[in-house]
Formats: structure tokens, sequence, C-alpha cells
């Protein structure tokens, strides 16, 4: 059994939230200097160098890219022979605790739906855990914006409704999102699994890079498809008309039951956040 | 077309202006969002006093991260405005003649907007750090207690926004797509 600090899990935790909210991943980086290259309206050409201006000021003046500094969700990988002194949950929030409020990131959480009253330090985070083999501790950031969230979507298709009935149901949706959820996209897409499953492998999906497609052939083929459809819909940068409507469709799937063909599509902006950190 | 508007602004000033037109904002504003606006609005049903004369006033839907010291604000850009959409005709209707957000508008808000004779406003929304260098003060002034979704009185100078519905209602949103489609293609 190998011993982890639960001191150990808050600084790190704390750190990845800061950082994810500074500064994007490389391949978000590079796909939207391509977008800039290969967009033909004037007006989103323009909107999209202020999307990069944007991202080198965050990152030199340690402003947040955006001011949604999103709910922080995580993924967990916790290799089966790795002990957490102190508890694994609490060591999380901690880190989220003090990772927004140190960070100067907003506090975006209210504790209960309803009664709608600010946490004020963006606890609790939400956290998807897999226990694995192995005596490694892995954890993802993936800081999420509601702007494009609120405009996810989940549908229990027929097995009959087929890849076809996939097509229609990520095209409706990015059509609905259109300049709410701040385009150009990244779009997560879970096919299968169950109701919540679907939900769950959508955002999973968007914590891959980019620039790496799926290494099932048919699922591989579908991203470029839907990639190549969304992008003739026009929708654009902010929406205003374009070529660059979305920068990747990734794809996650799962076995499912003979009955049902669950797909759920989570919309993320261009601020597509993550960090991961290997304990 | 690109042009300059100090506001508050005259509402003749504020009727020349046509969806698509680029407009560089300076003056005063204020932030409000989800909470404030549910807020202001229950006072003003219940006949009581809000906070801010909405007379003429432009709202941002902001909701700030903190500033850093030495900074005037943190990352300031627009939060989706649909979600005001149920509390934005009272507030047109009580003076309210611009608003500064991203996304589309219901249909209500776009009527309201003509009768009120005002304007909706998007800035680009994910460059919040980059719009933040416009607002050179920020103070809040109300609902303090709601963190972020405070009331607060900005300055700004030179705020980049490009008029989506004008007091015409015309609405770039449903026109661009098509102007872009028509003039480029689907490729």
């Amino acid at each position: 059994m190998r011993e982890i600090l639960a001191a150990d899990v808050v600084a790190a935790v704390k750190k990845i939230c800061i950082e994810a909210n500074l500064s994007l991943a490389p391949d978000m980086v590079r796909a939207l200097d391509d977008a800039r290259e290969t967009e033909k309206s004037p007006l989103g050409k323009k909107v999209l160098g202020q999307l990069q201006e944007n991202l080198k000021l965050a990152k030199e003046a340690e402003i947040p890219i955006c001011q949604d500094t999103g709910m922080a969700v995580f993924f967990v990988r916790l290799g089966q022979e790795v002990h957490v002194d102190g508890g694994l949950t609490e060591a999380i929030n901690e880190g989220v605790r003090q990772g927004y409020t140190e960070g100067y990131l907003r506090k975006s959480v209210v504790g209960d739906p309803l009664l709608r009253v600010n946490t004020k330090d963006n606890t609790p985070a939400i956290i998807h855990y897999d226990v694995v083999p192995g005596e490694e501790l892995s954890i993802t950031i993936a800081p999420k914006g509601f702007g494009s969230e609120n405009m996810s979507r989940q549908y229990m298709l027929k097995p009959a409704d087929g890849v076809e009935g996939v097509r229609n149901a990520v095209l409706k949706t990015v059509n609905e999102a259109g300049p709410n959820a701040c385009p150009p996209f990244v779009i997560g897409v879970g096919i299968g699994g169950d109701f919540e499953l679907s939900a769950i492998l959508a955002k999973k999906a968007l914590t891959r890079s980019v620039e790496v497609r799926s290494s099932l052939p048919h699922i591989r083929q579908l991203e470029e498809e839907l990639l190549r459809s969304i992008n003739r819909l026009g929708i654009g940068p902010a929406g205003l008309g374009g070529r660059n409507t979305a920068l990747a469709v990734n794809i996650e799937t799962y076995a499912t039951h003979i009955a049902g063909l669950p797909v759920a599509i989570n919309m993320c902006c261009h601020v597509n956040r993550h960090r991961t950190v290997k304990l | 077309m690109e042009t300059v508007l100090h506001v508050p602004a005259a509402r003749e000033e504020l009727a020349e202006l046509r969806a698509g037109d680029y407009v560089y904002i300076s003056g005063t504003i204020y932030t409000a969002r989800d909470a404030a606006h549910k807020r202001m609005y229950e006072s003003l049903t219940q006949g009581e006093e809000i906070p801010i004369s909405l007379d003429g006033t432009f709202l941002y839907y902001l909701g700030p991260t903190p500033a850093r010291e030495g900074q005037v604000i943190g990352s300031a850009g627009p939060t989706t405005s649909s979600r005001m959409d149920k509390y934005t005709p009272l507030l047109l209707r009580k003076g309210l003649a611009g608003m500064i957000g991203k996304g589309k508008r219901s249909e209500e808000v776009r009527r309201t907007i003509v009768e009120q004779r005002a304007v909706y406003f998007a800035a680009v929304g994910g460059a919040g750090a980059l719009l933040s260098q416009c607002i050179k003060a920020s103070e809040v002034i109300a609902y303090e207690d709601l963190g972020t979704e405070a009331i607060r009185k900005l300055t700004v100078e030179r705020l980049p926004v490009i008029v989506i519905i004008d007091s015409e209602g015309n609405n770039l949103y449903e026109s661009a797509v098509q102007d872009y489609l028509e003039k480029y293609g689907r490729e």
C-alpha cells in the first residue's frame, strides 16, 4: 500500500485549479490559431484575434481567461494500491477552496439549487472516481462554465435511430446552442452506457486533446464527419457568422442495453480548460 | 460601421445604431446578473425602491472574478443574456436603455426593446481578461451579500461591443449566419 498525504493532494489540487483557469493546453491554443487562419468572415477573424489576445493577456497578467471559472469538475483515477491519509474527497474540496480563494477565481456555486445561497468558496466540487490497478493517483480538473453547460443535452434514442439519430441529435444541439454557448465550441459526445454514464462520458471526452481522434475507426469517422457538418452551419465565432463553429468533436463510447442508444452532448466553449496532476 | 458611444446616451443617439454596428462604449454602466435581476424585479413588482435609477441606464450582464492587488477588477466578460429575459421587459419599461451580454433574447424582450427604443449589445464571450482592461473603475454599490452577483458601478473606456438588436428590432443573430452563408457558402 502506498501512502499519499492529504496535504499533498490539497496542494496539487489548489495548483491545478489556478493553472487551468489562467492558460489553455497547447492543443487548444493551436486550434484557435488555426481557426483564425482559416476564418473567412472578417468579423469572425476579428473575434478570433480577440480570443488569442485574451489568452496571451490572461497568462501574462494572471487574469482568468473567462470570468466564469466554473464548477470544479474532477476525473480521478485512483490506483487501488494507494491509501490517502485523511480522506481524498475532503482533500480535493480543500484544494478547490484554497485554489479558488487564493487564486482570485470566481465563486460560482450555490449550496442548494433552489435556495441558491453562494457557498463563497466554490465548493463542493463534482468528482468522478475510477478505481484502477496500480499505485498512482491521477487527478484531472475540468472547470466548467455554465454558459455552455446550459446548452448541453441528453437523448435516449432508440437502437433503430442508429448513427443518423446520433448525427441529428448533435447538430440540433449545436444549432440551438448558437451564440449562447460561446463558439467556436469543443463538443464532447458520450454514446452508450445508460442515462447518466452517457453524460459523464460526454464530459470526459472534453478532457481529451482536440488533436487526438478516437482509436475506434467508426467513431473516428463520425467525429470527422460531424466536425465538417457543424462547420457548414455558418454559426461562426461568437455566433456572428463564419466557418469556425467548432474546433473539435470528441466522442467516447461504452457498451449499452439491447433496448437503448443513449447520447449525451456536452457543449463546451472555446475556453476548454483541463489540467492533470499525477501523484 | 464603427462608432464611439458615450453613456448614458440620448435615445435619439441610440436610435441611430443598427444591428451589426461595432461600438466602443465609454462612460458609466452597472453590472447585474441573475440574482440582482431577481431582486430588482421583486422589489419593483412590490412597489419598492431599487438601489439604482434605471432611467437611461446601461446594464452589463457580468459577474467578475475578484481583483488582484493593483487591479481594478478581475476577468470581466459577458454572461448569457437569456437568463435575464424574464425580468428584462419590466426593467426596460422602467427606463433601462442598454444591455450588454451575449446570446439570444426572447421575442418579448425584442418587442420591448423596440417599444422602449433601447438597444441590446453583445461583448465577446470568453474574453474576460481582455475586456477587463477597458474597465477603469469599479465599485460595489448594492446587494453586496451577493458576492460576484452584486451590483457594481463601472467606469468603462472603449469597451468593444456589437449591436445585436437595434431599436427597430433588427436582430444580428438572425441575419449574420444567413449573410455569411450567402457570401461564402458552406465550405
